[in-house]
């Protein structure tokens, strides 16, 4: 059951991923991807990370979309224009693409028990033995519930990469209302 | 478990992202794109998180942070572009091309 509600969410990812990079108007793209956000917030829940899939809609699907939108609106982009770049570049795309989608066949049979036996260089080994860390931070899930799983380890062991994190906002806000004000 | 379902739709999200910022010409698009590499990138956190622990979600937090950064301050520069050429069309944006 998990299984197919991950491929629904998946299908639905992937083709308004698609149709976002192939609209031509530039609302149609940013809607589109607000529904890739929304299918992808539906993925974290089956991962077991609700606090994340709360968090990408709140801040990804809602505001980093609205500030898009605002400024398509406000530059009145949204008619379509001729919008694809030249053959070269086409080129170029192809074989990006081709090699990044290489790597796709050799990820989707990943399991857990072939990465455990590819680090350990054993074909049978445990990989709750191995991923004791995973088991922990399940357990202390189950415990604490998914806020205090991801809270604990964010006020503790990350507490100085939070910190600067707010440095790094602060530093945001002066330099956009910098550039966006009308007299430099 | 998921894992490598996981990871490979992780994979095609990505090579979506890449061609999209390789073929538009649109700055806001290719902005667009942008975000749509990060979020690949944050499937791939969560997907391992169940296996090497709950730092997986803190990177996610710290990339959901600056990607928001990101596109504040780049959309900013887009405007400022845009005051200054009327566009935001990548082929007129060339001040730099030697």
């Amino acid at each position: 059951m998990t299984e197919v509600v991950f491929y629904v969410f998946a299908t639905i990812a992937v083709v308004s991923a698609a149709l976002c990079i192939l609209q031509r108007s530039a609302v149609s793209a940013a809607l589109w991807l607000v529904t890739t956000m929304f299918s992808l917030a539906g993925i974290y829940v089956l991962l077991g990370a609700q606090f994340i899939a709360a968090v990408q809609v709140l801040v990804y699907a809602g505001a980093v979309m609205v500030l898009f939108l605002f400024v398509i609106m406000l530059l009145n982009i949204g008619h379509s224009t001729p919008d694809l770049r030249g053959s070269s570049m086409v080129g170029a795309t192809v074989v990006v693409v081709g090699l990044l989608v290489v790597e796709l066949a050799t990820l989707w049979r990943y399991t857990p028990r072939r990465l455990a036996a590819e680090i350990t260089g054993t074909p049978l080994a445990n990989p709750a033995a191995l991923f004791a860390a995973g088991q922990a931070a399940q357990q202390e899930t189950a415990a604490r519930g998914v806020v205090g799983g991801v809270a604990a380890p964010l006020f503790q062991q990350y507490l100085v990469p939070f910190e600067a994190t707010s440095v790094l906002l602060l530093s945001a806000i002066v330099g956009a209302v910098v550039l966006a004000k009308r007299k430099v | 478990m998921l894992l490598g379902p996981s990871l490979a739709l992780s994979a095609i999200l990505f090579s979506l992202g890449v061609a999209g910022v390789l073929l538009r010409r649109n700055a806001i698009v290719l902005f667009m794109c942008i975000e749509l590499m990060l979020n690949a990138v944050n499937l791939t956190f969560v997907a391992l998180s169940r296996l090497y622990g709950a730092g997986g979600y803190v990177m996610v937090f710290f990339v959901m942070t600056v990607a928001a950064a990101e596109a504040a301050v780049g959309l900013a520069i887009i405007l400022a572009i845009f005051r200054h050429e009327q566009s935001v069309d990548l082929e007129n944006i060339n001040l730099l091309r030697g």
